[in-house]
């Protein structure tokens, strides 16, 4: 025990202070070296605002966006408390997700910001609007399919339960 | 070695407890109940990132390789690369297609992965709000190497969706933010594959998939279900997260995947077609060069850049236009229209791919092979690079040069005539180049000159 305790004296040192052992330190300064030489020319320009929108995408991220659709999806599980059965809330989350992804990543273009588009491509910009509320109403429109469907499903199974003789309870 | 808690331990959360009525701090430990959360999850949606962002960072720094940034100062946006540069190389002229495959899978597959990046993000949420806040330094550099790893990969993610949206919102050229920030970026993400792929891995290993998608419903609410992100490696033991009693579950775990499978699935469906002519094309219904083709006819396929939206006017592309071609020992040759159709036409049938990930199908291009236009100029035999200047007064490619391998490929031409008629002003009338597997950048339209030699 004691022999083996010398052996690694200088690693056990090292965790306790550092609190993590040896690869992680290396793996992390390389990472760091790297960032840092890139990181310098990246910032090179206007330095202060890129590294706003560097930091900014996580905060903005972890502090804004995933609270905003939290609490959507919080208010929408309210809503199918009342609902027999919870899992019902899908067929709106689902459409929803789906829909809302579409606007999250095309929304320049379906919100019909970027002003260079038809100029530059000769392309009409005014039809991702209209594509994304199309697109929309057909996800929500097939979701509603779908639970229909399901709900008539169970019905005839729940009346073909019935006709059999009851069982005790 | 053990992988279960280690060290202090939190109020045993189970089934048994009582929820917890009032939580109000995502601090506090009954905060995040989602039964969905936990390291298989993690993993698995890592197991993918891994993959598909390796895609994307090769497929950028080849990118980058094609622009040729080591042969001209016109075709460098990034001129104090370093040695991040480390890597470059002439770029080929064979398969013709490649540039075309190359951006087509960057920004294909980068719009693709959104929501798993999401959905990665969401999985280990709990443990940005873990406290304290460093439980050594040790632990301090991680999360600081974290904040480049999730700021890296959404400064990326943004320019690059922005970018293709031809949204120029980011503070710079795009060239420079997107090269640089994948590098910092990059960094962040070995370090993180190094410190956490051998979890991953024994996590998937252990629980599986089949059990994982298959059991019945949601996880039972136990403890390494809830976790919100990975237990700490057995060489780094972690306070343990705390995690609340889960909520009843709405959504199996194979529902989740699924959902955010649906997700790239939609985007993939929606945006892939937008790198083929033909009516593939009208799938990408919210691409930028989706949906259908600007007009119709041998001119009607994509344009980056319209002859209006770069001020190209009528009377600079009439008669009085000529192409001045020079850098040889023969000194300078102005050539009409009508005296470079007198030349030997020559026909290649090669795509336009643009860095924004639109690309056409080959469209048959005729016109005077660069190797012709060389020997005009006095370089009969092994022509050198060559310096292409456009009519364009604005742009980051008005100027851009060609190196050798790319003039001397039978294939690269001053193109008179596209799929049997003349250019349309928005293909670059009265002339433009075409090269294989170059970028679109790289085919000026609305040529001017061209100085053979002198980059």
């Amino acid at each position: 025990m004691s022999g083996r305790t010398q052996a690694i004296r200088p690693m056990g040192r090292l965790r306790r202070w550092y609190g993590e052992g040896p690869l992680q330190l290396l793996v992390l300064l390389a990472s760091f070296a790297l960032a840092g030489y890139a990181g310098v020319r990246l910032l090179d320009g206007d330095g202060l605002l890129i590294a706003v929108w560097f930091a900014g995408a996580a905060l903005v991220h972890d502090l804004l966006f995933v609270p905003a659709y939290a609490l959507v999806d919080r208010a929408l599980r309210t809503a199918a408390g009342r609902l027999e059965r919870k899992e019902w809330i899908n067929f709106v989350r689902v459409p929803a997700f789906l829909s809302g992804l579409l606007l999250l990543v095309w929304f320049p273009l379906v919100t019909g910001q970027v002003e260079r588009y038809e100029a530059a491509t000769a392309l009409p910009a005014g039809v991702f609007l209209v594509r994304w509320l199309t697109v929309t109403g057909a996800l929500f429109a097939g979701a509603a399919v779908c639970g229909v469907t399901l709900l008539q499903v169970r019905r005839v199974r729940r009346s073909a339960r019935k006709q059999r003789p009851p069982v005790v309870h | 070695m053990s992988c279960g808690p280690v060290g202090r331990q939190g109020p045993a959360y189970g089934r048994s407890m009582p929820r917890t009525p009032h939580v109000t701090s995502p601090v506090d430990p009954g905060f995040w109940r989602s039964p969905l959360r936990g390291p298989w999850l993690t993993s698995v949606l890592g197991a993918v990132l891994l993959v598909g962002i390796t895609v994307l960072f090769v497929t950028g720094l080849l990118s980058y390789a094609a622009y040729n940034p080591n042969l001209s100062p016109v075709n460098d946006k990034t001129p104090d690369k370093g040695l991040l540069g480390f890597y470059l190389f002439d770029w080929p002229t064979d398969p013709h297609w490649l540039y075309r495959l190359n951006q087509g899978l960057h920004v294909t597959v980068g719009i693709t992965l959104i929501p798993v990046l999401l959905a990665k993000l969401w999985s280990v949420l709990p443990k940005l709000f873990t406290l304290p806040p460093a439980r050594s330094a040790g632990h301090a550099l991680e999360r600081l190497s974290l904040l480049l790893l999730v700021g890296g990969a959404l400064f990326e993610f943004v320019t690059g969706v922005l970018n293709v949206q031809l949204e120029y919102l980011f503070p710079g050229s795009f060239y420079p933010l997107h090269f640089y920030g994948a590098w910092v970026f990059f960094g962040a993400f070995a370090a993180h594959v190094v410190l956490r792929l051998p979890q991953a891995v024994r996590v998937l290993r252990q629980r599986g998939w089949r059990e994982q998608l298959r059991g019945p419903g949601p996880e039972p609410a136990d403890e390494a279900g809830l976790v919100a992100a990975a237990p700490a490696a057995p060489a780094a033991p972690a306070a343990p997260v705390r995690v609340g009693a889960p909520a009843a579950p709405t959504v199996s775990r194979r529902g989740a995947l699924g959902m955010v499978g649906a997700g790239s699935a939609l985007l993939f469906v929606t945006a892939a077609g937008q790198t083929v002519d033909g009516p593939l094309r009208r799938t990408a219904l919210f691409a930028p060069h989706g949906g259908g083709d600007p007009g119709s006819g041998p001119n009607g396929f994509q344009i980056n850049k319209t002859a209006a939206k770069v001020g190209i006017e009528p009377r600079e592309t009439g008669e009085l236009w000529r192409l001045v071609v020079g850098g040889g020992p023969r000194g300078e040759v102005k050539l009409s229209r009508t005296e470079l159709l007198q030349l030997r036409q020559h026909s290649a049938a090669l795509p336009i791919a643009c860095v924004e990930g639109w690309s056409t199908s080959d469209q048959w291009w005729r016109g005077v092979r660069l190797r012709d236009l060389a020997a005009l100029a006095g370089f009969d035999e092994d022509p050198p690079g060559v310096l292409v200047e456009s009519l364009q007064r604005h742009g980051a490619f008005r100027k851009a040069a060609l190196r050798d391998n790319q003039v001397r490929d039978p294939r690269s031409l001053l193109v008179l005539h596209v799929n049997g008629e003349e250019l349309s002003p928005d293909h670059g009338y009265p002339a433009r180049i075409i090269v294989p597997a170059a970028p679109g950048v790289l085919n000026t339209k609305w040529v001017s000159r061209l100085t053979f030699g002198e980059l």
